[in-house]
Order: structure tokens, then sequence, then C-alpha cells
């Protein structure tokens, strides 16, 4: 049964994209809540020169060497940025945009020159080639397993271990890094830890979904889940968990309309995201409209109250406490005049009776405390 | 050399290097004043996400026809800059993870589109990986006047509104204050950029545009203080490597245009980092000893000065053990040397002793009495 399972396409295609996306998003929680995302497309395009260096040197396209090799120019990347910007020279964002185009344009013209007749052309290594991930097996126990897969569980035991052992340090560096600092937790180094693990996992993924494809799975799902809520934990469970549905989703996709797996596997991860953007429940935006016309519609039935108060007991009682005052006086239009009688009767704040409106001691209360706060409770 | 003059002669080589100067050009003075806004990667965001329009103009066009791929491509690039400002004013996000959002999720669409036109099949559509890198060979005699009249008119665009772009740089909390329409001003800046990045599509590709906008400013920054000379040496670099770049790889066998016209703009703005007058690092490190220097020095004269003081003696013979317990640590002998140099102490005999001894020189004197009081020399 075991045996069928890895030698099932589909079956494996999954599997890689389910440990694609869930290493990566574990990570990715802690890099969008550092503010580093950016920092992960400079790695993901630069380990394309590590990737062709280290192949150059041992012509190993994958394996341990070339996972550690190729990741070391992650870091690099990392390093020269952050000395750039240490030179005061040039700020964060030029850095990035520096460094990183420099060594992807380098390993290019090496692919180009040297790698012309192997398997690493520009455009698998941009796009990566999912569907042909159980072309390359290793033989474990008997089984035919694929490389990809086999290198995607162990840099997900990896990453998982990482974010357990040090979970208390990572959030308390994400949150507050200056009092990490001050309690000696040394941010310093769990940044580039970090940053080393995203690169190893970047090499281990590049096989699979490519470079640029890699940061959506880094940067979306963590994203998304930051909008629906604001526990770490959760984040991170929630960012798992829409990297797999996203993989899952897109496979399923890609098969029927015959396009690119992994690309539809990220573009899922972007639907998550723009249905997150548009319907979470505190920070969509569908709740900021909401929350906005309530405010607008609270507003408005409090200056219906100030303007019964003012007028309560006067003579212009008549013609003032009316629907018709608010339209003719307060130049409201007449269906924001109905909304705001709605809702402050809603609210029990005012009552209609015989034609007028009149405040209820709730209403009375309230303009009294808009007029004269400090008396109010 | 007459392959050289071969090259130069060739039509299509003198198309190509003109093109790339051209679009060397434009993009370099555009990206002067994105670097500046700390928009760097924008750019790289909107070159990424140019993609699916690419894809989507020639699903449309139903042919390779440029002008409708590149309108394709500026719409979903102006797309991705609207999402952009969508993300970070209305959720939590940091700009950095809404440039990771917006570039990955719009690549990854692309990489779907281009999956399906290329398994639609028809012979047009295999040119269409070429918008990955760019293919500069492909550049027709129209294309060129498009990028030149497009140069022209954000020339003209760049010369009309300088007062306001310049403005809006650097103090864009000042100009809203002065009542200008800044939001405006920036969206025509990014429209702006997108135009440069869509003539970029055919020459370097999407994925390396972003450095032809960021290498030339930030080499350009390095060399001036005035944002009319920064946009004009921005230009100035970025024609140069177009055109190097262009020569190169048109002269050797398998380089393609766009890395090699990226790496010799990180060439570039590596020796301008370097050496650049008043910045460069080298300059700095200069200017660092310098001041060491300097500052060595003048403890010495001060620490003679105060012992001739303490002993009355103006002519006071001072010892280099007695200078070692002044500075709290043996003087450097090159200050020494320096200030022997300078004129301001001399070397004397103290008999019996035959250890070296120095006094203060009248200048000496002087010397330090002035740093004492604070002015530099």
């Amino acid at each position: 049964m075991i045996g069928g399972f890895f030698e099932s396409i589909p079956a494996m295609i999954l599997l890689t994209g389910f440990l694609t996306g869930a290493s990566a998003a574990i990570l990715g929680s802690f890099l969008v809540l550092r503010g580093n995302s950016m920092l992960t497309d400079a790695i993901s395009h630069s380990i394309v020169f590590g990737i062709i260096v280290v192949w150059l040197l041992t012509r190993q396209i994958s394996g341990p060497v070339q996972l550690l090799g190729a990741a070391l120019t992650g870091l690099l990347t990392v390093v020269l940025t952050e000395a750039l910007v240490r030179s005061r020279l040039v700020r964060m964002d030029a850095a990035i945009g520096l460094v990183f185009p420099a060594l992807f344009a380098a390993g290019v013209l090496l692919i180009s020159i040297h790698a012309r007749d192997v398997h690493i052309d520009v455009q698998s290594v941009l796009l990566g080639e999912i569907g042909f991930v159980w072309l390359h097996t290793v033989d474990l126990a008997g089984h035919a397993v694929p490389v990809a897969v086999l290198t995607l569980s162990v840099v997900l035991v990896a990453n998982l271990a990482f974010v357990l052992a040090f979970w208390k340090e990572l959030k308390l560096a994400s949150f507050d890094p200056g009092l990490a600092a001050a309690l000696g937790f040394l941010p310093g180094v769990l940044h580039y830890a970090l940053l080393t693990l995203t690169s190893v996992t970047a090499v281990a993924a590049f096989d699979a979904v490519g470079a640029i494809l890699f940061i959506a799975f880094v940067i979306v799902p963590p994203a998304t889940a930051y909008l629906l809520t604001r526990r770490l934990w959760l984040m991170v469970v929630l960012a798992v968990a829409l990297a797999l549905a996203a993989c899952g989703a897109g496979y399923g996709l890609a098969v029927w309309w015959n396009v690119s797996i992994a690309g539809m596997m990220a573009s899922m991860t972007g639907l998550w995201f723009a249905l997150a953007l548009v319907f979470a429940p505190q920070h969509g935006l569908a709740a900021q409209a909401r929350r906005r016309r309530a405010q607008r519609l609270d507003h408005d039935a409090r200056t219906l109250v100030a303007h019964l108060f003012t007028h309560e007991g006067t003579p212009e009682m008549a013609e003032e406490n009316t629907l018709r005052a608010l339209v003719g006086h307060l130049r409201w239009p007449e269906p924001r005049a109905r909304a705001a009688i709605l809702r402050a009767h809603d609210r029990a704040l005012i009552e209609r009776r015989a034609g007028l409106l009149v405040l209820r001691p709730k209403g009375r209360a309230e303009a009294a405390a808009i007029f004269e706060p400090q008396t109010g409770s | 050399m007459s392959a050289l003059i071969d090259l130069l002669t060739s039509g299509i080589v003198q198309r190509v290097a003109l093109g790339a100067a051209l679009l060397g050009a434009i993009a370099g003075m555009l990206g002067a004043f994105a670097v500046l806004r700390r928009q760097s990667l924008l750019g790289d965001a909107l070159a990424h996400a140019a993609l699916p329009g690419v894809c989507l103009g020639f699903l449309i066009a139903g042919a390779r026809d440029l002008g409708s791929i590149l309108a394709g491509a500026f719409f979903t690039g102006a797309l991705a800059a609207l999402c952009m400002m969508l993300i970070t004013r209305t959720t939590r996000l940091k700009t950095d993870a809404a440039l990771g959002i917006v570039l990955s999720v719009f690549f990854a669409v692309g990489v779907v589109l281009l999956t399906h036109v290329q398994a639609r099949g028809g012979a047009a559509s295999a040119g269409l990986g070429s918008f990955l890198f760019g293919q500069a060979a492909a550049i027709l005699p129209g294309d060129l006047w498009l990028m030149g009249g497009i140069g022209a008119l954000a020339l003209g665009l760049v010369l009309g509104l300088w007062k306001e772009m310049k403005l809006v740089s650097f103090d864009p909390d000042f100009a809203r204050a002065q009542g200008w329409p800044v939001t405006a001003i920036e969206a025509l800046m990014t429209v702006m950029v997108a135009l440069a990045i869509v003539l970029g599509l055919q020459l370097v590709g999407v994925v390396l545009m972003v450095a032809l906008l960021i290498a030339p400013a930030a080499a350009a920054r390095q060399w001036t203080r005035s944002l009319g000379g920064m946009v004009a040496v921005s230009a100035a670099i970025g024609a140069a490597s177009g055109l190097g770049g262009a020569l190169v790889s048109a002269g050797t066998r398998g380089l393609a245009t766009g890395p090699v016209v990226v790496l010799i703009a990180s060439a570039v703005v590596l020796v301008s980092l370097m050496v650049a007058p008043g910045r460069g690092v080298l300059w700095q490190a200069l200017a660092a000893r310098r001041a060491r220097a300097r500052i060595g020095e003048a403890r010495v004269l001060a620490a003679m000065q105060g012992l001739a003081q303490a002993h009355g003696d103006p002519a006071y013979a001072t010892e280099r053990g007695m200078l070692e317990t002044a500075l709290g640590g043996a003087p450097e002998p090159a200050r020494l040397t320096a200030l022997e140099k300078r004129g301001l102490i001399r070397p004397v005999t103290h008999a019996p002793e035959t250890t070296p001894h120095w006094e203060l020189t009248e200048a000496g004197h002087a010397e330090a009495t002035r740093s004492e009081k604070g002015r530099a020399p």
C-alpha cells in the first residue's frame, strides 16, 4: 500500500506541494511579522547563483552539499544587503534591489555558458517542474521515493524543530527585538538562523516550485493568516492550513485546465488572500465598511438627539422635531434622515408621539452628555 | 578590430545597442525618483506583475503583437500598483509584505497563463517565454520609435513637473500641506515607472528589470548631491550600461543581453560605492584615517603642552615614557614624525639621559592652544 502511494504520481506531486507549503509557511509567519518579506524575494532569486556554482564545483544537482552550498548564497545575499545598509550609502529597499539582481544575473549567465546540456535551464529554475518530481527518485527501504519529497521532509522537520524549540525567542524577537536583545536572547543570531533555514527551504523547493513561486508560499499564506487572527500560534497553524488548501485546490484546477501546477498552487494562495482581504471577520474590507456605516449612523443618531434636545419644550418644537426639519434645516438627504431616525429608534433613544419625534429617557441622557460631558456619567 | 567593425555596422547590433541605451536612459532617469522615494522594490513587483499582462495581451490579440502585449503588461502593472496601495492602506500588513504578495501572486497567475498559452500551441506562443529574460535580438525598428517616443514623453513630464516631483520625492508631507495633489503626482511617477518597465520587458525581461531602475540611480546618488545631477548621471549610467551590455552580448556567443546589462550596471554601482568622492567606502576610510591622525597629533601636542605648563618651562623636554603615561598608551611613532615634519615639535637631547626627547616649538605651542580652544586649525 505504501509502495503504491509512492508510485502514484498525483500523490507525489501533492505531497511535494504540501511539504513545500508547510515548510515555507512555518518560517514565513515570522518573516512577515518581522518585515523581512522582501529578503525572501532576494534569497529565492540569488540561490540560482548558488545552485549553478555548486553544480560547477561538484556536478551535483541535489543532495546535502547542493542544499547547504546553495543556501549559503542565500545567506550571502542577506549579509551583503545588510552590509550595504550599514554603510548608509543606500537604503534597505535599494540594497535588496541591488544585490539579488546582480547575483541572479550572474547565475543566469553561468547557466547559459556552462550548463546548456544539463537539465538546469533558466525557465525551470524560475518556474519549477513540480510535475516531474517523480522522475528523480532514490531508493528508501525498498520504495522509490522522489528526492524532492525526501529533501523537503527533512527540511520540514528541521523547520518545525527550529520553530518549536525557539518559539518563545522567535515570538519575542519578532514583536520586540529591543527587549529580546536586552534580555540576552540574541535576536541577531535568531535572525540569521531563520534566514538560513529560509535559504535551505528555498533550495529544497526550487526544483518543485521554482525560485519566484517559492516567494508566494513563504509570504502569502502567513500574510493571509495575519489578516484573520492576532494570535501567533493560530497564525502559524492557519498559514500552514491555507498553504495546504492552496496546494490541493491548485493541483485540481491545474490538472483540469492543463496549466502549470506550481503556478496554480501559488495563484490559489493569492485567492485566499483576496478573500481574507475582503471578508476577514475583524479587519476585512467588508467588516471595515460595515463598521464605518454603523459609526456614521450612530453619529447621525447622536446629532438627531442633540437636535431634538435643543428644541425640546420650546415653541419651535412642533416645527423642529420632525423628519421635515431634518431634511429642511439640517440639509440631510431624506434617506439619511430616515436611516438616522430608524437607528435612534432601534437604540430606544427616541419615539414617535403625535407626529413628533420625542426623546426617550435614554436619548435625553445621551443628549445631555453631549452638551455637558462632565456632568454625565 | 575588423570583428568589432563588423559588429558595429551590423544592423541588428546597432538596433539592439540603441534600444538598450535608450531603455537604460529612461529607466535610469525614472529610477532616480523611485530610489529617492524608497520605492525601489515597487519596480520589482511591477515588473513581475507584467507577466500576466504579457500573456493576456497575447491571448486577446491572438498573435505576438507587441502593441497589445505591452498594453497588457502596462495594464496588469498598474493593477498591481493599485493592489499594493489597497493592501497597505486597508490592512496592518507592512509594505514589504504587500510587495511580496503582489509580486508573487501576479507572477503565479502569469505562469499559469503562460503555460495555458503554450499548451494551446502555435508557433508564435513559443517566444512568449523570452519575456522572462528578454530577447534583445527580437527588437524591430518600429520598437525603437516606440521607445524613443515614450522616452521623450517621460523626459517632457520630468522636465515639466520638475518642481512638483522634487518636492514630492523629498518631503511629501510638506507638499500635501501646501495643497499639492501629492497622490496624483505619486501615481503619475508610479505610472511612468510602469511604462519604463514595460519598455524593458523585451530587452531584459520581467525578472531583471528592477536592476535597471535601481542600479543606475544608486550609483548616481554616490556622485552628486543635487537632484538634477543625480537624474542626469543616472540616465547616463543607464545608457552606458545598456550600450555596453548590448555590445558585449553581441560580441560573445550565448550571452543574453539582459543579464549582461544588469551585471555591468551592478559593477558601476560597486565602483561608485567604493570610490565616489565624499561618500565612497574608500573615501570614508581615508577620511576616518585622517581624522584619527589629526586627533592623535592634537592629543600629543596637548599632553606636551600640559607637561610644559606643569613644569613652568615652555621648552620642557618630554620623554617618550612620560608621553605614554600622559596619553594612557604609547604614542604612535608616525604621529611624532608627522608633528616633527609639520615643525610643531623638535627632537632634543636631555643630558645625561640618552633616550629621545621632544620639545614643543613656538608653532607647536600656538597649535596646541588653538586646538585646546576647540578651533580646528
